[in-house]
């Protein structure tokens, strides 16, 4: 069960007792101003109790709430969408959706895990784990883009890779190989926005960008927590100890240099407010796609190059970027 | 053939005192005296077992004869100040005294059948082979030198994926090695990797697969996902074929599968097709450090 959405049922009854004494005293008209007046005080501090400071783990489960935005929901707020389907080869992979797009006049190529908004859709999208089929799109389109200089904007939300015995079959390893590769050599600017999961190599396959925006309370990891407690201790139950090890917050991450901007979430995330939350992360990525776009092809992939090739130095280096996380 | 000098220095801290003088064969339950087992390359005599190899016996399999290692000075550090049951430091230290490495690949340059070649050897016994700050950045060195000395890259994989105690700064590593091996691409200079058991996750979805060349070593285990993880997701056991080398020929992942008795020789006949020049020449040229030896 999803310890945010456990948190929200608490606060739920405490509203509803609100509302029923406000109700109760308007009826009877009674003064329960006194009582109701506490109630709401209790309710506003409970609400920053529980979502002011969130933990790894409660990061974790945020990412992971059902009314969270998903790809569909930002999609919906660009001027346009072309969906372009498959891989031409295999099938079309409903997890990892891509197509022409545009955003506030600019074109783009947009590529996107999509999670489903209920379990009928999550199990046609399998959750968001991407297929080798749907890397081979992502490829496709990376170079479709590249070829007629659109920018490319891609929208991270995925627990990792599908690990099925087909997806071994048809060289998962190969396909997220081959994604990276052409993402490293594409010379247009590439936005990637950490949504919700950022799972692994899964995650990394459609994220190895120009510039990285990550949600505040998005997750962006080595491994699924539970992957890693079932990797390390041989045990998944363990996911909360290794979500507090494994350094995957936001404020962890820009400490890394590994993301560059955080887009902060309303108190209680970003379901509170889809809308114009939504609304705030398109305009991080359009103001990252103005700025890359002064650059020459050249620059950008040196700049590309260059960034991460800092990333985790040898000794004395990773030390330094130790002591420069929070 | 005589115990090449570079080796010899690294074979006396590396010896280890209480190895066993009698091995059992994992897949055919034969007792073999340690000794003969080396001479035929950790290959069972009986049914042609490939037992894992130290990077440095590796290296000798494959080099005509000098090696000269780069990157010993880059060394992991404890980014995470990571500790479970044990700390991070500890698991390092461990690990340093059990494999005599100091992480969990070795690169430098050498030549192989007169071709002057950058060769990155992992080692499973290290860490598992998995890829932190150091695997990756030794790999993205060896490919750096090798684009700038104009040299082929031959890579030897070993790998459980990316190293969990150093996060996200071990995951960043699959796109800083992929940057590397695309500017080395960029030049059309050829890379070849050989997938040993096991080559899995982080390291074989980045710059193993991406190699021109891709030669499996038979019957090593090879794939994204580990076969637990797989078993679990689908609750049921997996055939034994699936992920080795074999069934990724069939399947048309690799470009061929080698035992280790001819690998040396199909690296060769690859770099012949692939390269122009060799010789000492040419390996002096790119490769001055070779002289020094």
């Amino acid at each position: 069960m999803n310890v945010i959405v456990e948190r929200e049922k608490s606060l739920e009854a405490l509203q509803k007792r609100i509302e029923d004494l406000r109700a109760r005293s308007a009826r009877q008209n009674v003064d329960g101003f006194d009582d109701m007046r506490v109630l709401e005080q209790k309710y506003t501090e409970l609400q920053r109790d529980m979502f002011g400071r969130l933990s790894p783990w409660e990061r974790v489960n945020m990412a992971r709430h059902p009314k969270r935005p998903i790809a569909s929901d930002y999609i919906a707020q660009f001027d346009r969408f072309d969906e372009l389907h498959g891989d031409r080869h295999f099938r079309d992979d409903p997890a990892l959706i891509g197509g022409f797009a545009k955003l506030r006049g600019r074109r783009a190529m947009v590529l996107a895990q999509q999670k489903g908004r209920d379990t009928k859709e999550n199990i046609r999208r399998n959750f968001g784990m991407v297929a080798p089929e749907g890397y081979r799109k992502a490829k496709r389109l990376i170079e479709l883009a590249a070829r007629f200089t659109l920018p490319i904007v891609s929208l991270v939300d995925t627990s990792g890779a599908d690990p099925g015995i087909g997806s071994e079959e048809r060289a998962q390893s190969e396909a997220i190989a081959s994604c990276l590769l052409a993402l490293s050599t594409a010379r247009v600017p590439i936005v990637a926005t950490i949504v919700g999961e950022g799972g692994s190599g899964g995650a990394l396959a459609i994220a190895l960008a120009d510039y990285v925006i990550m949600l505040e309370h998005s997750v962006y990891s080595v491994a699924s927590p539970e992957g890693c407690a079932a990797i390390l201790w041989g045990d998944a139950g363990r996911a909360e100890e290794a979500a507090a090890h494994l350094k995957l917050t936001s404020d962890d991450l820009v400490g890394f240099g590994i993301v560059d901007e955080i887009v902060e979430e309303p108190l209680g995330g970003a379901h509170r407010d889809p809308e114009r939350f939504v609304g705030r992360v398109l305009a991080a990525v359009e103001a990252a796609l103005g700025r890359l776009e002064r650059l020459s092809p050249d620059d950008l992939l040196a700049a590309r190059r260059e960034k991460y090739r800092r990333i985790g130095a040898w000794r004395s280096g990773v030390e330094h970027l130790a002591a420069a996380a929070p | 053939m005589p115990m090449p000098e570079w080796l010899r220095i690294r074979r006396d801290e590396a010896a280890p005192a209480d190895a066993a003088m009698w091995v059992k064969c994992p897949s055919c339950g034969e007792l073999l005296y340690r000794k003969d087992l080396e001479a035929n390359l950790s290959v069972c005599v009986r049914c042609g077992h490939h037992f894992r190899m130290h990077a440095y016996d590796r290296i000798n399999m494959l080099v005509d004869r000098d090696f000269v290692e780069v990157g010993t000075d880059i060394l992991p550090g404890d980014p995470l100040a990571w500790s479970d049951r044990r700390s991070y430091r500890e698991k390092l230290e461990s690990d340093r005294e059990k494999s005599h490495l100091s992480e969990a690949v070795v690169t430098g340059f050498s030549t192989i059948g007169g071709f002057p070649v950058a060769l990155g050897v992992m080692d499973f016994g290290f860490r598992g082979g998995t890829m932190g700050t150091v695997v990756g950045e030794r790999i993205t060195h060896l490919f750096e030198e090798a684009t700038r000395r104009r040299l082929p890259c031959v890579v030897v994989t070993a790998s459980g994926g990316a190293r969990m105690e150093e996060g996200m700064l071990a995951l960043m590593q699959m796109a800083k090695t992929t940057l590397a091996v695309a500017a080395h691409r960029d030049e059309r200079i050829p890379y070849l990797a050989v997938l040993t058991d096991p080559t899995t996750g982080g390291v074989s979805a980045s710059f193993a697969f991406q190699a021109d060349i891709l030669i499996a070593e038979a019957r090593a285990a090879i794939g994204f996902a580990g076969r637990r993880v797989i078993e679990q997701t689908i609750r049921q056991k997996l055939p034994d074929n699936f992920q080795t080398a074999e069934f990724l020929l069939e399947k048309g992942h690799v470009d061929m599968v080698v035992a280790r008795q001819q690998l040396r020789d199909s690296i060769v006949r690859v770099l012949d097709y692939l390269v122009d020049g060799r010789g000492a020449a040419r390996a002096l040229k790119a490769v001055p450090e070779l002289a020094l030896q």
